[in-house]
């Protein structure tokens, strides 16, 4: 008796969780789906109320506008080598910060990572207006002042700014990566470092040939974070880009580009006073964001297995 | 040079600093100065040169007296997103604790279910959450049918919902307690990725035998849960905490009126005395949450 009602019990309880994960699963996925009935949504499937979902006439011209006015294939290259730029730099120097500070013993370490976490609490508009100065007349140490007489370099709208402060472990959120090297350098047993020291190798070759090919796990967590806050950043990008090909500025602002663009493109004619329908702009604003994010969600799947496992064990925690 | 005569001790020091010497320059450079001007700024009327360059007047507190007394807009913003934070914090808490339980149990599927729960890492963030956001606007913005449509296209369809539970013949409180619930969630679910994936591994971290003893000794689900799991992963909770907290703050309106003070108005010194309000109030925050919740937290170890 006891028996069969422990099995109801936890049947029950079996059934509740599938209906929760699924529940909550569906609400995830549910403004992607909607996203890619859109996609290839007919412009005559909008006013057919009967339509849910799935759409009658299927079209890829969605598509199309929406690459047209994005200008697509070059924005996208240009964006992933900006990301995979500073994602490199920044999963470098984070990483170094990040094993200095685990297995290192220098005076003043624990006030310099007391310094490191500081990084991460104080908002980025903090700094924001001194960044954007320093930026828009660059200038190392005055080097520049002292040589050509100038102000120093505009580096606004260059990548400058971004590489910079990425290779300077000062980008975006580094301060929450060198943490989790940190973490996960200072779980790893002393006893790999003694014997590489015994065999001759000193610390720079020990980190980049023994630490570092270990460390699997979190340079996975780190470039997949670091890559995907580049990709939608939209804050430092403002700030130092609002002008340049990227894809967080283009998505934007894209709402007001398709307004502009697309009846040169549908070829309606050009002018302020040629409108198109604004349904049909939303069918293509929808388009724009799904293509924004479909890389993304492609690489997602790509590396999401390495990334829950190695979430696991690069001891975020601590 | 006498590095050879240099005990191990000190070369090991030495190599950690080359080793940190990449971030020690960033922070004196990219965080430090900048911070220091910052003060500096909000002290001053600023005004910048069309060449590059930029002039600054003291003029002492007036940019904090005017953002919080003068400025229409900021009081209102700041107590706004503060209370948005205070009502968000807990429930993202309380979700991402529930999901990384439910992850953490074994069943079928459980791989394709984890990959779709950190979706949310991925998408909601920046660019991505605001285009959807306007675009929204923009459809709804047009026609009464657009209306309808911008509802059926994007988010949740609340009247589909609330048809098919009325038809369910359900009362109607309870229909409209699930419609907030259901409208509100979204928004929980896509700012509680990265907590649900903290949760996760210290969820993995509580060793095994601790729940077989429980389990031998007859506790319930229930009771192993506040037993055990809760505080064992307490440390992780104020971890949480603090992350939601600059989280919720980072894409919150303050930064964007921070953000549009400067760039669009020009007015660099007010900009700079918000920022440092806004900074002062989270610090404040973090301060008085960190010492009530450390109170309460089990360390293991």
């Amino acid at each position: 008796m006891q028996k069969a009602r422990n099995k109801t019990a936890s049947l029950l309880w079996l059934i509740f969780r599938y209906i929760l994960i699924i529940g909550i699963s569906f609400i995830i996925l549910y403004p992607i789906l909607q996203q890619l009935s859109v996609a290839f949504k007919d412009k005559t499937d909008i006013y057919n109320p009967t339509i849910y979902m799935i759409p009658v006439h299927f079209t890829m011209e969605n598509v199309r506008y929406a690459m047209a006015v994005l200008n697509y294939w070059p924005l996208l290259k240009n964006t992933l080598i900006f990301a995979a730029s500073t994602t490199l730099l920044q999963a470098a120097s984070c990483s170094l910060a990040g094993y200095g500070f685990a297995r290192f013993n220098f005076p003043g370490k624990n006030i310099l990572f007391t310094l490191v976490v500081l990084t991460i609490l104080i908002p980025s508009s903090t700094l924001m207006v001194p960044m954007y100065i320093h930026f828009r007349s660059f200038d190392l140490f005055g080097a520049i002042h002292l040589v050509t007489g100038k102000e120093g370099i505009n580096m606004l709208n260059t990548y400058g700014p971004s590489l910079i402060t990425a290779a300077f472990a000062n980008g975006l959120k580094s301060g929450l990566f060198i943490y989790i090297f940190r973490q996960f350098f200072r779980g790893m047993p002393g006893e790999i470092e003694e014997a590489a020291l015994i065999d001759g190798a000193g610390g720079i070759r020990t980190f980049f040939t023994i630490m570092l090919p270990n460390a699997i796990p979190p340079l996975i967590t780190v470039i997949l974070f670091a890559f995907v806050w580049q990709y939608n950043d939209i804050f430092y990008a403002s700030l130092f880009n609002s002008s340049s090909d990227l894809m967080s500025i283009k998505v934007s602002s894209l709402p007001a580009d398709v307004n502009q663009y697309l009846p040169g493109i549908m070829g309606i004619g050009t002018g302020t006073n040629v409108k198109v329908d604004p349904n049909q702009v939303s069918l293509i604003v929808d388009t724009g964001i799904l293509l924004a994010i479909s890389p993304m969600i492609a690489m997602y799947l790509f590396v999401q297995r390495f990334f829950v496992e190695s979430v696991e064990r690069s001891g975020v925690v601590g | 040079m006498n590095i050879k005569r240099l005990t191990l001790t000190q070369k090991r020091a030495l190599l950690g600093i080359l080793f940190i010497m990449p971030w020690l320059l960033g922070f004196v450079f990219l965080f430090a100065t900048p911070l220091f001007q910052s003060i500096h700024f909000s002290l001053s009327n600023m005004k910048i040169a069309p060449g590059g360059g930029y002039t600054l007047d003291f003029i002492g507190w007036d940019n904090f007296k005017n953002a919080m007394s003068i400025d229409p807009n900021f009081n209102r913003i700041l107590t706004q997103s503060l209370s948005e934070m205070a009502w968000n914090v807990p429930m993202i808490l309380f979700f991402s604790l529930f999901t990384a339980t439910l992850l953490n149990t074994r069943f079928v599927g459980r791989p394709f279910a984890r990959a779709i729960f950190f979706l949310p890492v991925i998408l909601a963030s920046g660019a991505i959450a605001a285009a959807q956001t306007s675009g929204l606007i923009q459809l709804t913005g047009s026609s009464e049918m657009a209306k309808e449509l911008g509802q059926q296209q994007n988010g949740f369809d609340p009247l589909t919902l609330a048809f098919t539970l009325s038809d369910a013949g359900l009362p109607m409180w309870f229909i409209d307690y699930i419609i907030s619930a259901v409208q509100r969630i979204y928004e929980i679910i896509k700012s509680s990725g990265v907590q649900i994936l903290i949760f996760l591994a210290a969820l993995q971290s509580v060793p095994v035998s601790m729940y077989e003893v429980a389990k031998m000794e007859g506790a319930t689900a229930y009771e192993t849960f506040w037993k055990i799991t809760f505080p064992m992963v307490s440390p992780l909770i104020l971890t949480n905490i603090i992350y939601t907290i600059i989280d919720s703050f980072t894409n919150s309106q303050v930064t964007t009126t921070i953000y549009n003070t400067a760039f669009q108005s020009q007015n660099f010194g007010l900009s700079a005395a918000m920022s440092w309000i806004y900074t002062a109030v989270i610090s404040i925050i973090l301060i008085i949450v960190g010492i009530l919740v450390s109170r309460r937290v089990f360390y293991y170890n």
